[in-house]
């Protein structure tokens, strides 16, 4: 592999490129699902390739290609210097970026078990038992189980001399129940949606789940969701679940600290951001309590976001985003990091693919915990709701006003979990939610959750992310918008 | 990470020009049959074939410069072996027969894994299938500068008028071929172009988009222009007050809530219950201005003229004057239901089954200017954004606008509003449509292109209002 970067780098420093970077990437993946108790898909892919960045005239060209052989790769990277010399016929100013060292390394990330090693019978067993744990509650229509393993090994050299191969083993999985009654449907899915939890993890994820012991409990909270109450409309107390927390660090927080989307170079599709460069160091995001880092480093766990290096050979950091409720830090790359008076890039940039050009990207951006035990937190709540496991996401293109709702809720009154509620949902503004956060649990009820399938980017890229997060109250919310004036 | 040898039998040219070019139909036929002759020789009782094979660029813009401009060309072969009742596929991109055949016996562990299927069939023969042309050699013959032109014209038009301009300019050809031991064989060739811009001003912004297999359907130059005209239209947005508000939705606005329908006609999403037509079929449940067809054929249309399974696709009306007709049926799902295919399965094996991918509304005399002047107080749309469903069987859909949104009185758009949020059932939307523009090919961002009009719509629900 590292004759074709090399070949790559060359051609591009004689056709005149002044950097370049190359990525071979080789990927591994398999994919399994049941339906009422059936197998559904049952597949396995590889793909492996290359792709080349150049700045030539102080402009971007990039190009891919699948043809590794000698000619193909210098073929590529000669268009790739061409597409370049486009570029800059529409060019403002040229392209700087911060220095960075040059790295020779190899690393891999952690996993116990290869999944690609364990037999598939056995893995279609466990999807099928669990299956079969949620078809056999009465209500239940339809059963969904699945489990997702990717394997990729990257490549990268850079101009600059960097030799940096990665392997990472990602595993996923996930079930779900269903039940259609009374002109409702109603869902549950476990341990989240979106077919689960998702981590830098091998098959000991999958162990660890737990998946049949959970399926009859979600099946019949499936079930029983159609003759719950429904959630009241009204401000009030919330607290939400570790998951649902997680996806609103990511929608919330973690996009909004974009600096490619901050800049505007993401405004015709994913949309900008509010947090302008002056708000940097002087905007109260959230209340006191609140401490939120991007975390890449395995130090942090293997979450979706974990690596040694990013695509752009700069090692992983921890940043802080959030400090005592302060805004101190956006995800940076080398191309942007000097806009807002950074020496170094925070080492943000990911790609999906050896066919993707590496964008910032979300690596692991976590809620770090509070002080307090869920019991406790219960306890000391009169009135509120606790809304878990997520059932819809939006939020505007500036990431200030969100709604989110949630496959269930629960009561709670004179601090303890009271009846069920069907249809939660709660909705707000970025900043005023996060400073009505007052309390946030500890770290036994800390999970870094992994959300698989973030989309940004033109051609779109899906890239998974990693959200540290525990159980969080908020206070004087909206809740029950989505469901209102029906 | 073992070294690919050089000199590995290959089924595909060692080297081309990074060009573009695509593989011939004869090549592709080449790799069909090397896979088919492999299989035989594996043990595979039947076996199916994939070929795709893509070559796109796409030059992208922001602050009135180019900052990202890429190229990929792919090619992967997904194969599909049955072997005693059992069936699994497995794709690689490599084609040297070291690796189709390595991907062939993947493919044959994963099928012996699992428990039989009693409800497999048989792969389909030979099939005959209507020619479409959706392959156009200006789009195919645009190069980086081509774009590059194009995008330093709409930015010098943004600097011009005080705007800033941020967009794509995509181009690129694609084509697939499908074979199986049954003797059936599919191909389809296509080119698509798309031209994107959003212009900001101030604070405001709006946005045009039109993509085409041609790309002399559409003048970037003048989509550019009515994205700034819009967008000094929405400066000094002023706030209102949610609530239901007569709509008039562009194109764009009504094809990514629509799009948001085309799963609930799959006869699979019936039977698993999770359909909003559950119980639903044959009654009134959208207003009688309303016929809804999947059309491959279409000549604003795009796509193959076969599904996955090899079947030819088969217009289908799905709804006529606000009443589901009828449904879409992949091969299993046509047996189970006692019906005929309509050649709409996704590739095998799947748990989905089938999905119209080629809907056409049927549309109106209206125009976006007749519903403004028809209208004493509602809201124009011109996009809407990050849209999810919030209740699957009410179709209750939330989002927000964006990039251009304005009130409507006295017949004349008087000024630009603050952004909606919206909850809001599409089966009701459905009911309420006042006016309806010509059907025509519409682009936005959440769901895949459909012929779409504009529509006028009375009491659309809107909850929240954002800060800009």
């Amino acid at each position: 592999m590292w004759d074709l970067c090399t070949n790559s780098l060359d051609t591009a420093k004689l056709r005149g490129a002044s950097y370049a970077d190359v990525r071979v990437m080789h990927l591994r993946q398999r994919d399994l699902t049941t339906k009422n108790g059936q197998v559904g898909t049952l597949a396995q892919s590889e793909s492996i390739g290359l792709g080349i960045r150049v700045l030539v005239n102080g402009a971007w060209g990039f190009s891919s290609t699948d043809r590794l052989t000698r000619d193909g790769v210098a073929a590529c990277a000669a268009q790739a210097v061409s597409i370049a010399k486009a570029s800059a016929l529409a060019k403002r100013s040229d392209v700087v970026m911060a220095a960075e060292d040059a790295y020779v390394d190899s690393w891999q990330g952690p996993f116990r078990k290869d999944p690609f090693e364990i037999p598939l019978e056995t893995q279609l067993e466990l999807l099928l038992a669990a299956d079969t744990a949620m078809r056999g509650v009465k209500g239940v229509t339809l059963t969904e189980t699945g489990m997702q393993f990717r394997k990729i090994d990257s490549w990268f050299a850079s101009s600059i001399g960097s030799r940096i191969h990665q392997r990472k083993v990602i595993s996923g999985c996930g079930i779900a129940a269903t039940s259609f009654q009374s002109e409702e449907i109603q869902k549950r899915s476990y341990p989240n949606s979106f077919g689960g939890q998702h981590a830098l993890q091998g098959y000991e994820l999958v162990d660890s789940l737990e998946l049949s012991k959970h399926a009859p409990r979600i099946a019949e909270e499936a079930a029983a969701l159609h003759s719950a109450a429904q959630c009241p409309e009204k401000t009030g107390t919330v607290i939400l679940g570790a998951s649902q927390l997680g996806l609103q660090i990511h929608e919330s927080i973690g996009h909004p600290i974009e600096l490619d989307r901050v800049l505007g170079q993401e405004a015709n599709f994913a949309g900008t951001s509010f947090l302008t460069l002056d708000k940097l160091n002087n905007l109260r995001y959230a209340s006191d309590i609140v401490n939120v880092v991007a975390d890449a480093r395995l130090d942090h766990g293997p979450g979706l976001g974990t690596f040694a290096y990013d695509d752009e050979g700069v090692p992983a950091q921890c940043t802080d985003i959030i400090k005592d409720g302060e805004f101190r830090g956006y995800l940076s790359n080398r191309e942007t990091a000097h806009l807002v008076g950074l020496q170094r890039s925070s080492g943000t940039m990911r790609t999906e693919s050896w066919n993707r050009l590496p964008i910032i990207r979300m690596t692991n951006i976590s809620l770090l915990p509070g002080p307090w035990s869920f019991h406790d937190l219960i306890a000391d709540t009169d009135d509120g709701i606790l809304m878990e496991t997520n059932r819809s996401w939006s939020i505007d293109d500036r990431r200030y006003q969100f709604q989110f709702s949630t496959e269930i809720g629960w009561e709670i009154k004179g601090g303890k979990k009271g009846r069920m509620l069907k249809n939660p949902s709660y909705s707000g503004i970025t900043t005023e939610f996060w400073n009505s956060c007052d309390a946030i649990c500890s770290f036994d009820q800390w999970t870094l959750w992994g959300t698989p399938n973030c989309g940004k980017g033109q051609p779109m890229q899906t890239m998974g992310t990693g959200h540290g997060a525990s159980p969080a109250r908020f206070r004087n919310v909206r809740i029950g918008t989505a469901f209102s004036n029906q | 990470m073992k070294r690919r040898s050089q000199r590995r039998a290959t089924v595909a040219p060692a080297f081309r020009p990074p060009s573009s070019a695509l593989l011939t139909e004869r090549e592709l036929r080449r790799i069909i049959d090397t896979v088919l002759r492999l299989a035989k020789t594996t043990g595979a009782a039947e076996t199916e074939v994939h070929v795709d094979e893509i070559s796109d660029a796409l030059t992208r813009f922001a602050n009135n410069a180019i900052h990202q401009n890429v190229a990929e060309h792919g090619l992967t072969v997904s194969i599909r072996t049955v072997v005693d009742g059992r069936t699994a596929r497995a794709t690689t991109n490599r084609v040297d027969e070291d690796s189709l055949r390595a991907t062939i016996e993947a493919s044959l562990s994963l099928a012996h894994s699992q428990p039989k299927d009693p409800r497999l069939l048989p792969l389909p023969g030979r099939q005959r299938y209507r020619k479409v042309n959706r392959f156009a050699k200006p789009t195919a013959a645009l190069t980086p500068e081509d774009r590059a032109r194009a995008v330093r014209r709409a930015c010098d038009l943004a600097i011009k008028n005080g705007q800033v301009a941020a967009g794509i300019f995509s181009s690129g050809q694609n084509q697939m071929a499908m074979g199986n031991s049954s003797d059936l064989f599919a191909s389809y060739r296509g080119t698509h172009a798309e031209f994107s811009i959003t212009m900001q001003e101030g604070s405001a912004a709006s946005w045009a988009k039109a993509n085409s297999a041609n790309i002399r359907d559409f003048d970037p130059q003048k989509l550019a222009a009515r994205a700034s005209e819009k967008a000094h239209l929405a400066t000094n947005a002023r706030e209102l007050a949610p609530g239901r508000y007569t709509v008039i939705l562009e194109p764009a606005a009504v094809l990514d809530l629509v799009g948001f329908l085309f799963y609930d006609f799959a006869a699979t999403a019936l039977e698993d219950k999770r359909s909003c037509l559950n119980d639903r079929m044959g009654t009134q449940l959208f207003g009688k201005n309303i016929s809804i067809s999947d059309d491959v054929y279409h000549s604003f249309q795009l796509g193959a003229p076969f599904d996955g399974e090899g079947l030819p696709r088969q217009r289908v009306l799905l709804v006529d004057r606000g009443v589901p007709k009828n449904l879409v049926y992949a091969r299993n799902a046509a047996k189970r239901a006692r019906k005929q295919p309509t050649g709409h399965g996704f590739a095998l094996p799947n748990e989905y089954g089938e999905a119209p991918m080629n809907l056409v509304f049927s549309g109106g005399d209206s125009s976006l200017e007749k519903m403004i002047a028809s209208t004493d107080r509602g809201l124009l749309v011109t996009r809407l954004w990050y849209i999810r469903e919030v209740d699957p069987y009410e179709k209750v859909m939330t989002g927000m606008t964006r990039d251009g949104f304005f009130l409507v009185e006295n017949g004349r758009v008087t000024s630009a509003i603050r952004n909606f949020r919206f909850n809001q059932s599409l089966i009701e939307m459905l009911r309420n449509v006042e006016l309806l523009g010509p059907a025509v090919h519409a682009t936005g961002e959440e769901a895949f292109e459909m012929v779409v009009p504009a529509m006028k719509v009375r009491d659309f629900h809107f909850s929240e209002v954002t800060k800009f």
